[in-house]
């Protein structure tokens, strides 16, 4: 039963590592436009960054 | 477009300031990547993204004196029509209590799964030889979890439920909180004595459930209350300037500022607080008073932000604009909009007030029944909370919110915005279609105006006269005359009458645009089998045949509606042209020449007969019946005072979207039905399992699971709707 000693914590640990992970993306926004990341992933805009910056702007010459 | 720009702030301040744009017509993937790309160079532009769920583009400008004019313009060379935007704070709250909400799911999630983990673990030992030990180690392990996350995660019913016994009122939370507190406490004192079962998993899965629906409930009410916030930013906030040479600009509210005059066509909300300085109306302020009677104004009198205006235009000075009047009208479309809740949530609250004495005295009963049997207190009272767990109303908390949004989501992304979640109820009750004739069954055909009968002089006082009509052919008129004449000046002093037209003196001559019948002809004198409009000046008439063209896919649309539905036109406009309309569309009963009011008189007759009427319209003249029936739909293309009359719009050139629309909304209640009759099954055969004593923790934990993801899988179905039924098509 020794076995228990580490597989218990570690069943925990990866349950609260996809907690932690969940709570974070939520945080960051990333379930803010499900919609629109369903469409960016079809993009072909490897060549460009999406978000303005301004080192993109300074490259478009401004 | 460059006028469109919000006033710039003062350039005093060097933090970056953010600025949210309500982006129209976004449809396609390739939008973001257009929009996004598009924007790249602008000056001071330092963050821009698109959302494509809440149609909203987030900027971030690097000082406040930023000059937003280059990206409106981006925007409009595209097509895209955007509007600067605040979030109310309702909105705000609710999106924070969604998010809190969410974060209690995941929490409860989490702790189910190791809990259950754990349990299963029990389980099999039961069945096996598992030592004592081992089993009170693997409790105290779930109590260790299942406390806190408990403690966590049931916070959203524990407050409601403390909230309703102080205010003396019964919710379904207050059974739910007994049962879970009792569930835990149960089972501490079941671990703490060596028990075979503990109920840790129960709970927690119980909590996870009713979270769901929550979420899902909220998820659906924060959609709706984008919506209306979306529609509001994009409709109220342009204004009409007149400029100090007579010229009118379209700006956004918030660029005006006190001492400007606006012009308010009939039919239009007013942008801005102010007294009005020419023109006579009727103003409908119910968004302030309550009171729907409509209250005549003059010059002089004050107006407020929000008010719809009535039948006449209307000048106003500007005495506050902004964001203050802003918000209050926002506010007032979205409470209209939400506040209406679900009738089955209605439903619901009522059945709170039965259910839980109902619960409470079974579990009662059922453990005195049990100590009259013989049975130790312990076990009835373990008994007794088993009847509690297993009544919690999971299912049924699923039942009706996981159907709307699912159908919500799928009406979404045919281009109809719902503006409650009980339309999919009152929209499957319907029996009877009707269908006002101009804009809705056919649009105006600009591509061929007759409008070269008129002389120059005549066009250019006639298209003055429609900049005050949002009837589509006067806007039609409107585009000709802008096209010919270059900018017009709204006359002064314009009257629209309801589904006749609109008049004003000029130059001390009488000017009207309306029906022929308006403008002085007699109903005999005219040409049948046309749509006509008429322009008198002075009594002199010029008649302007305007061709219609009917909605591309109007014909196939109502055959299929006929084969469901009753199918009628009411119009305001002669018989000779909706006779060929309703001809073509094949639809035998129609009625011409109906005013505004008769109408509406009409749809209370269908009513007193049993009838449930959809009516469908897009004019001024068509706000009443829209209002007046048991259920409503309206073009986005309509006037603003129809957009608030109507329960639902929806985009596009096509009408398709109405049949499919009844058919989501059919499929919807039809599912939503089976689903409470699911939730029902399942209490009808887990409650007797549990008064006798049979319920474990594994078949508490098997029976919640079970129904609820019945529930929610059932209502996955809700979405495609119509693959078996006549009247649904997809549209390409």
């Amino acid at each position: 039963m020794s076995v228990l000693l580490y597989l218990v914590p570690t069943a925990l640990g990866l349950g609260l590592i996809g907690l932690f992970g969940f709570m974070w993306s939520m945080r960051s926004g990333q379930y803010d436009d499900m919609e629109g990341a369903a469409n960016r992933i079809l993009n072909d805009d490897d060549l460009h960054d999406p978000q303005v910056r301004p080192a993109a702007s300074d490259s478009q010459g401004h | 477009m460059a006028e469109n720009a919000p006033a710039p702030a003062s350039p005093a301040a060097a933090a970056p300031v953010q600025l949210e744009l309500v982006v129209e017509g976004i449809a396609s993937a390739q939008a973001i990547s257009q929009i996004e790309q598009a924007l790249i160079g602008i000056p001071d532009l330092v963050y821009a993204r698109l959302n494509m769920t809440t149609r909203r583009l987030t900027t971030q400008w690097a000082h406040a004196g930023y000059n937003a004019a280059p990206l409106l313009a981006v925007l409009d060379r595209f097509g895209y029509r955007a509007v600067p935007f605040t979030t109310n704070q309702a909105e705000e709250e609710e999106s924070a209590r969604t998010k809190w909400l969410l974060r209690c799911l995941a929490v409860s999630g989490f702790a189910t799964m190791n809990v259950m983990l754990l349990s299963v673990s029990v389980w099999s030992g039961n069945v096996t030889e598992i030592s004592t030990e081992t089993r009170d180690l693997f409790h105290w392990l779930s109590a260790l979890i299942a406390l806190p996350a408990a403690g966590f995660a049931g916070q959203p019913f524990f407050f409601n439920a403390i909230r309703a016994i102080r205010s003396g009122e019964m919710v379904m939370d207050v059974p739910i909180s007994l049962g879970i507190l009792l569930a835990l406490g149960m089972s501490v004192y079941e671990t703490a004595h060596h028990a075979e079962h503990a109920y840790f998993d129960s709970a927690l899965m119980l909590l996870f459930f009713l979270l769901s629906g929550r979420v899902l409930d909220h998820v659906m009410r924060l959609k709706t209350r984008a919506t209306a916030a979306n529609l509001a930013a994009l409709r109220a906030p342009l204004a009409s300037r007149l400029a100090a040479d007579g010229s009118l600009a379209e700006v956004p509210a918030d660029a005006l500022v006190a001492g400007d005059v606006i012009v308010v066509a009939a039919g239009q909300r007013i942008a801005a607080d102010g007294l009005v300085v020419q023109g006579q109306s009727a103003v409908d302020d119910s968004f302030l008073t309550g009171e729907t009677e409509r209250r005549p104004v003059g010059v002089g009198a004050q107006v407020y932000a929000g008010m719809l205006n009535g039948e006449g235009q209307l000048q106003v000075r500007v005495a506050a604009a902004g964001r203050q009047t802003l918000l209050s009208e926002i506010e007032a479309l979205i409470d209209n909009a939400v506040t209406s809740k679900s009738r089955y949530v209605q439903v619901a609250d009522r059945v709170a007030r039965i259910y839980a004495p109902i619960v409470h005295v079974t579990a009662a009963l059922t453990a005195i029944g049990w100590l009259i049997a013989g049975a130790s207190l312990h076990d009835a009272v373990i008994i007794a909370i088993a009847v509690l767990i297993i009544t919690c109303p999971c299912a049924l908390a699923l039942a009706a919110p996981t159907v709307q949004v699912v159908v919500a989501g799928a009406l979404f992304r045919k281009g109809v915005l719902m503006r409650s979640g009980d339309v999919i109820e009152r929209m499957a009750d319907v029996d009877v279609i009707v269908f006002d004739k101009t804009g809705t069954l056919t649009l105006p055909d600009v591509s061929q105006p007759d409008f070269a009968r008129l002389s120059d002089a005549d066009l250019r006082l006639a298209g003055r006269l429609a900049q005050s009509s949002y009837h589509p052919l006067a806007r039609a008129l409107r585009d000709y005359a802008r096209q010919h004449c270059g900018p017009l000046v709204a006359l002064d002093d314009v009257q629209e009458i309801s589904g006749q037209g609109v008049c004003a003196t000029h130059d001390g001559e009488d000017v009207r645009l309306g029906s022929p019948v308006f403008c002085g002809l007699a109903d005999e004198a005219l040409p049948g089998g046309q749509s006509l409009i008429a322009f008198a000046r002075n009594g002199a008439v010029t008649l302007l045949p305007v061709g219609q063209v009917l909605r591309r896919d109007a014909v196939e649309t109502v055959r299929q509606l006929q084969a469901s539905y009753r199918v009628l036109v009411l119009s305001g406009d002669h018989a000779g042209a909706v006779e060929p309309v309703a001809r073509a569309l094949g639809i035998a009963e129609w009625h011409a020449g109906i005013k505004p009011a008769e109408k509406l008189v009409f749809l209370n007759r269908m009513r007193a007969e049993g009838r449930t009427v959809l009516m469908i319209g897009d004019g001024v003249n068509d706000a009443p019946a829209l209002a007046g029936a048991a259920v409503s739909m309206s073009p986005t293309t309509g006037a603003d005072v129809t957009q608030a009359a109507a329960d639902a719009l929806f985009m596009g050139e096509g009408l398709g979207v109405v049949a499919q629309t009844l058919a989501l909304c059919h499929k919807g209640r039809a599912v939503m039905r089976e689903n409470f009759l699911l939730a029902l099954v399942y209490n009808l055969v887990a409650v007797p399992l549990a008064i006798a004593g049979l319920v474990t923790p594994l078949i508490a934990a098997a029976a919640m699971s079970g129904s609820s993801v019945l529930v929610s899988v059932n209502a996955l179905r809700a979405r495609s709707a119509g693959q078996g039924q006549s009247d649904t098509r997809r549209s390409g």
